[in-house]
Formats: C-alpha cells, sequence, structure tokens
C-alpha cells in the first residue's frame, strides 16, 4: 500500500478563484509583451538588461524550487529514509519551481523564435556559464518530470510501467542530485563575468558557485520545513514537525558554512569596511545577514527546534535570506553605471505574479488528485 | 576554442580536480594578429558628431530625436539605433576645452572591441564572435536567442537591444565589417573615423594605434604635433596643433585584457566615465571556473558514476527494510 493519498476536496475554492483572476491578469499583460516587445511591459534598458523575470523566475525561483535536490540528497545519499514521507510534495513544488524558471527564461528571451539554437552542438559555445545554466536547468526539467512519475503511475494503477520506472529510478535520482549542484553553481559563476557591475561584498569571484549552491541548499531545505508546516495548517492536517525541526539541524550546519566562507572572504579581500559604508549596499547586506543569522540562532535551540511556530518563522526568514542575497547581488546592488536605474513595471510584476499563481494553482490541484501527500496516520506512527 | 585549447583546458580540469588548485588558469586572451581598431583622443574632438551621422549612415539608422529639437541627432546615449554616441564631459564653470576643472570635453562611446571579450565569452550560442586575424567583435543574428547575457557581460554596456520591437534584435558596432557593408576586408576604414575632421577618431591597425598613443604622451605639452588624420598607417591629410597635457595613460592599452579600440585624454578617464577594470579579464576568471569543472564533463560523469551507486545501495536497503 502506497504511504501517499490524494487529498480528494474539492478543486474550485475562493483562494483558487482568486489566483485563477492573478492568472488572468499576469497573461494578459504576457500577450502584450509578445504583440508589442518587452519594451511595452518592462522597464528594462540598456544598462539593466535582466529584470525581476531572469532575477525572479529563474535566479530566486529555481532556488526556491531546490525541495525536491536538497530531499533527494538528504534521503538518498545520506540515506535518511524517515524523510521520504516529505519527497513527493517536495518533488512537486522543484518541478512547478522549475517549470517557472524554464518559462521565466522563454518569455524573457528577446529572439524566442531561435531559442532551440541553444540545443545545436554547432551553435553552442562551450566557454558559456548561461550555455550550462540553460542545458543543465532543461535536462533537469525531463528529470523532475522522471521523478515525479511514480506519483502519476500509481494515480492510474500502471503497475507494469512503474515497476519498469522503479529499476532505473536510482540512476535519475542521482541526475537529480548532480544537475541542481551543476546549474545553482553556475547561476554564482554568471556573477563573475559581470565583473565591476555587481557590489564587492557580492562579489567573490571564485568562490561565488561555492556560495551559490550553498544558499540553494539552505532554500531547498527551508522550503521544504516552509511547504510542511503551510499544508498541515492549510489543510488542517497534523503537522509533521518532528521531521521538519530534523531537516533544521541541516539547515544550522548548512549555514554556519555559508556565514564562515561569506565573512571568511570579506575580511580575506578587506571589504569589511563596505558592511557599514552606509549606502544602500550596506544596507541590503545588514539585512541579508539578520536573515541568515536569525534562522541560525532559532535552530541551535532544540526546543525551538521542536516548536512548528518557531520553525516556521525560522524557514522564512531563510528562504527571504537566500531570496535577498541573490537579489542583492544580480539586481538591488547591480550597478551598470551612470544613467541607468531599473525598478519593475507594473505590469512586468504581474507577469510574474501571475505565473507564480498558475503554479500554485497546479499545485493545488495535484496534491487533491494525485497521491503526494504523506498519510497522516504514517506521520503520527512515527511521532512516537 | 579549438580543439587543442579544450584539451589543455580539460588537463587543467584534471589536474585542478585532483589538487584543488587551478594551476591552469586560462590567461587573458592576445591580440588577434592583425588587429585593427581606433583611436579617440578626447583633446582632438571638437564635438561636431559628424561620427554619429556617419555611422547611422552606414548604419542605415534614423536620428535620434529629443523634444522639438530637429536640427541634429540629439543621442544622448548607446541605444538599438546608436551605436557611437559623443559624450559631454563638464566641470565646474566649464569654459575651457580639456581642462578637469572648470573645463569640458568630449567623449566618444562605441564598442572597445576588446582583445579579451566580454559579450563573446558570455553568449550561449556563439552569437558574437572576434574574428581570429582582425580581432573585430561581430554579432550573428540569426545565432542569437535574445538573452541578452552579453549585455551584463560587457564592462562597457555597448550591446544594446531592441526592446520596442516584439522582433528585435541586438546592436553593436562592428567596426564597419558587419555582412552587407564589410568596409575592413574592402581595405577601407570605419565610417566614423573617414568622417571626423580632426582625427580625434583615428583608424588603424591596434600596433600603429598603440604605438601613435605613446608617442602622443611622450610629447611635451605646449609642442606643436602634427596629426594624423584617417588611417593612422596612411594619413589622408594631417594637421599641426598643440600638444596638450596628457594623462599618461592608454585607456585600452592593458583594462580586462585591452581593447583594439584605445582612448587618450588629458582627463581622467573615471572621470570619463570609464569602468574600474582590472587587467585580468573578468571572463578569463569565469571561463577557468567553467573549465574546471566541466571540460569534456569528465568531473560530473565521475561524480554521476558515485551517486548512482550510493543512491541504489540506499535504495535497495530502503525496500529491504520495507
Amino acid at each position: 500500500m502506497s504511504h501517499y493519498q490524494p487529498l480528494e476536496r474539492r478543486i474550485v475554492t475562493m483562494p483558487f478563484l482568486f489566483l485563477g483572476v492573478v492568472a488572468l491578469i499576469g497573461l494578459y499583460y504576457l500577450a502584450e509583451r509578445f504583440f508589442f516587445g518587452m519594451g511595452s511591459v518592462t522597464n528594462l534598458n540598456g544598462g539593466y538588461p535582466w529584470g525581476i523575470w531572469v532575477v525572479y523566475d529563474i535566479v530566486v525561483g529555481t532556488a526556491l524550487a531546490c525541495g525536491g535536490y536538497a530531499l533527494a540528497v538528504t534521503v538518498y545519499v545520506f540515506n535518511k529514509g524517515q524523510y521520504h514521507p516529505l519527497v513527493r510534495p517536495a518533488l512537486l513544488a522543484s518541478l512547478l519551481g522549475y517549470a517557472l524558471g524554464g518559462i521565466g527564461a522563454f518569455i524573457d528571451m528577446g529572439r524566442w523564435w531561435q531559442f532551440y539554437n541553444i540545443f545545436l552542438p554547432w551553435q553552442m559555445n562551450f566557454n558559456s556559464v548561461m550555455l550550462e545554466v540553460g542545458l543543465c536547468v532543461a535536462a533537469y526539467i525531463m528529470v523532475l518530470m522522471i521523478e515525479f512519475m511514480p506519483t502519476v503511475l500509481e494515480k492510474f494503477k500502471a503497475e507494469k510501467l512503474l515497476k519498469m520506472l522503479n529499476k532505473v529510478l536510482f540512476f535519475v535520482i542521482a541526475l537529480g542530485v548532480l544537475l541542481p549542484t551543476m546549474h545553482q553553481s553556475s547561476l554564482g559563476t554568471m556573477l563573475v563575468a559581470m565583473g565591476w557591475k555587481i557590489h564587492p561584498l557580492w562579489q567573490t569571484l571564485h568562490l561565488q558557485p561555492l556560495l551559490a549552491v550553498l544558499t540553494a541548499f539552505t532554500m531547498g531545505f527551508a522550503i521544504v520545513v516552509f511547504e510542511g508546516s503551510l499544508s498541515s495548517v492549510g489543510f488542517r492536517r497534523r503537522p509533521e514537525t518532528h521531521l521538519l525541526s530534523g531537516l533544521g539541524r541541516f539547515i544550522v550546519g548548512l549555514i554556519s558554512i555559508y556565514l564562515v566562507i561569506r565573512f571568511g572572504e570579506i575580511l580575506i579581500n578587506g571589504k569589511f569596511g563596505l558592511i557599514f559604508a552606509g549606502d544602500l549596499a550596506s544596507l541590503m547586506f545588514i539585512i541579508e545577514t539578520a536573515l541568515f543569522v536569525y534562522p541560525l540562532v532559532v535552530l541551535l535551540s532544540p526546543r525551538a527546534r521542536e516548536n512548528g511556530r518557531l520553525l516556521l518563522w525560522a524557514a522564512v526568514a531563510m528562504l527571504f535570506a537566500g531570496s535577498l542575497y541573490r537579489f542583492n547581488a544580480f539586481l538591488i546592488t547591480y550597478d551598470p553605471g551612470p544613467g541607468y536605474s531599473y525598478f519593475p513595471a507594473m505590469p512586468e510584476i504581474m507577469v510574474t505574479v501571475g505565473l507564480v499563481a498558475i503554479e500554485i494553482m497546479i499545485f493545488l490541484f495535484v496534491v487533491k488528485k494525485f497521491p503526494v501527500l504523506p498519510r497522516e496516520e504514517h506521520g503520527s506512527a512515527k511521532a512516537a | 576554442m579549438n580543439r587543442r585549447d579544450f584539451l589543455k583546458a580539460s588537463l587543467g580540469g584534471a589536474a585542478a580536480a585532483a589538487t584543488s588548485t587551478s594551476a591552469v588558469a586560462r590567461q587573458n586572451l592576445e591580440p588577434a594578429p592583425e588587429a585593427v581598431g581606433m583611436l579617440f583622443d578626447t583633446t582632438l574632438c571638437v564635438g561636431c558628431k559628424a561620427c554619429v551621422t556617419a555611422c547611422k549612415a552606414v548604419n542605415d539608422m534614423p536620428p535620434t530625436m529629443m523634444g522639438d529639437d530637429v536640427q541634429w541627432d540629439s543621442a544622448r546615449d548607446l541605444s538599438h539605433e546608436t551605436l557611437n554616441v559623443i559624450k559631454v564631459y563638464t566641470n565646474g564653470n566649464p569654459v575651457t576645452k580639456d581642462a578637469e576643472t572648470d573645463g569640458f570635453a568630449f567623449e566618444k562611446r562605441s564598442c572597445m572591441h576588446c582583445v579579451d571579450p566580454g559579450c563573446v565569452s558570455v553568449c550561449p550560442v556563439t552569437a558574437l564572435i572576434r574574428d581570429p586575424r582582425t580581432g573585430v567583435v561581430s554579432y550573428d543574428v540569426d545565432a542569437c536567442i535574445g538573452c541578452r547575457t552579453c549585455m551584463t557581460g560587457c564592462p562597457y554596456n555597448v550591446p544594446q537591444f531592441d526592446y520596442d520591437n516584439p522582433f528585435g534584435a541586438l546592436h553593436k558596432c562592428e567596426l564597419c565589417n558587419q555582412k552587407g557593408v564589410e568596409r575592413i576586408d574592402k581595405g577601407m576604414m570605419t565610417g566614423c573615423a573617414e568622417a571626423c575632421p580632426t582625427g580625434a577618431t583615428l583608424f588603424g591597425s591596434r600596433e600603429a594605434l598603440l604605438e601613435e598613443a605613446k608617442r602622443r604622451l611622450a610629447l611635451k605639452p605646449g609642442d606643436i604635433y602634427n596629426y594624423p588624420m584617417g588611417d593612422v598607417r596612411n594619413p589622408s591629410r594631417t594637421h599641426e596643433a598643440e600638444v596638450p597635457d596628457y594623462q599618461q595613460h592608454v585607456w585600452g592599452e592593458k583594462e580586462a585584457g585591452g581593447t583594439n579600440v584605445m582612448h587618450i585624454s588629458s582627463i581622467p578617464f573615471e572621470k570619463l566615465g570609464m569602468p574600474p577594470l582590472p587587467e585580468r579579464s573578468y571572463v578569463s576568471i569565469s571561463e577557468t571556473i567553467q573549465h574546471t569543472l566541466y571540460s569534456y564533463l569528465a568531473l560530473p560523469a565521475v561524480v554521476l558514476g558515485g551517486l548512482s551507486y550510493v543512491v541504489k545501495r540506499n535504495m535497495d536497503k530502503e525496500g529491504d527494510d520495507e
């Protein structure tokens, strides 16, 4: 018998309808983008070629979708089988998040009708970090689809296919660990070539890939805790605090390593004074650091780790910390020189918000119709 | 990237993976063997913008208008319809030309045709190409997917995307050697250098231009120098002028690996809006990281093998427990 079950609740609820309206607004502006050009809906310009469509949808969005990655490492590489119940919802959220990243990349492509050039070997530039990110994200979306297949096959009782899939699943899972390690680190390497436009507090050159992959990991674990807590509140299910608090321990380790490297680099390269420069960058750095330190402090206490509410707050802080790290580096303190400024246009924001709304709608639909969430008794049995 | 480079990089990758130091870092690229470029001398520029008009004529681009001012092209900065622009520097009460304080000066902005171009390195689909012979950085519109990574990777914000066109493209100076123009291949000089009435924009080989630049910096301020116009190797005309007090700095000799379009000036370059660039190109660092990790996908393949083994073992164990 499966450890998972569909929620089997009503699909069309008030929140669902609200999300639908938001999605429609986003789609309206998206259509405008394709008919009249990106300039009609975005504030992109010659100095800021990347706005929130790249920085949120791809750079931050895929990191928020690292739950499947973080759990795959925990369950299958470090053999912590007790976290298995969290895998399916995390995989679904990852699949949707990465799909958003893929769609974000496509709608942001100025010459989208030639997108296939990135898959043509004779067009590929192997020096390009962007090539690695593009190919790797595309491959990982497919890997996530395969990883999620057992859920679909279970639903339609395709036992034979399920058995066949299970035989090769180990290889797919291994790929599902390798690929995010590759492209999440490359998202950091991408900052290297942007050189002086990246603020010195975020321009760590050779350390970029390491910091990027560490933040992807912390955000992956944080989103699992966040989704786990939220779905127990939202769907009024028994919370899986015992499982989630265990993840809190991983997060403590990761944040500690991250902070040591981050501040070590700043100290060694004599950039410490920039933290107190009193400008926008120093303010953003302090906020970002505080958001990293808060979950560290909370999760260091075993009692706080067992407290569902504190755990949720720690996860939220962690998500904001990782997101802000990337927003700061890529956009907020990104400075192409005098004469250029950027703040997203309302239609531009609505496109991103609309796409996220669609993502949530699909998530709600799937957990209600497919065996994604763990059976409740499973959670309570293990709690003892 | 040719096979030999690929092999070298891959050996470097293997070595680095083994010793966890990138001993074989990718160095800055060297200038192309017959590199051509331009030398812009701000002290000679009178701000007439004949070069801006000539550039638009060559590229068939419309003048950029500001408000009701329809007398001349008033482009303020580079854009999808302005590949070359003259900007003005002013300080205090701007009365003296080329004076840093209480002065003014004109500065050209166009593609610098980097020796180690960021745009070329970061483009995923090889839509930006450095000509192996001339070093000219050109653009292939049929390859471009419009991701605009080149714009983030260019230290000078040169490539410009046409956001207002649903089927827009990238636009940048291709040193008048783009398809259908090919002035360099035909033995001609760039449109802007040809149009310049004072020799402020001078065309030529990178080598000859660098020599000319250094000759000027060595002159004594106040002396008379015979400034060449057009092509430095074969000037169309020359004109005599008083030597200004040059900054002892040829912009583009070394910055981020150097450029084929170089500038000299009597005002420090950071005041003219030039970016803070180290001598090592940023893309030589990102390529070192990239090839250390990914050459021949050797390292990922090894990791994948290890992961597959561990995952399979752990999954089998899980199965036994249940």
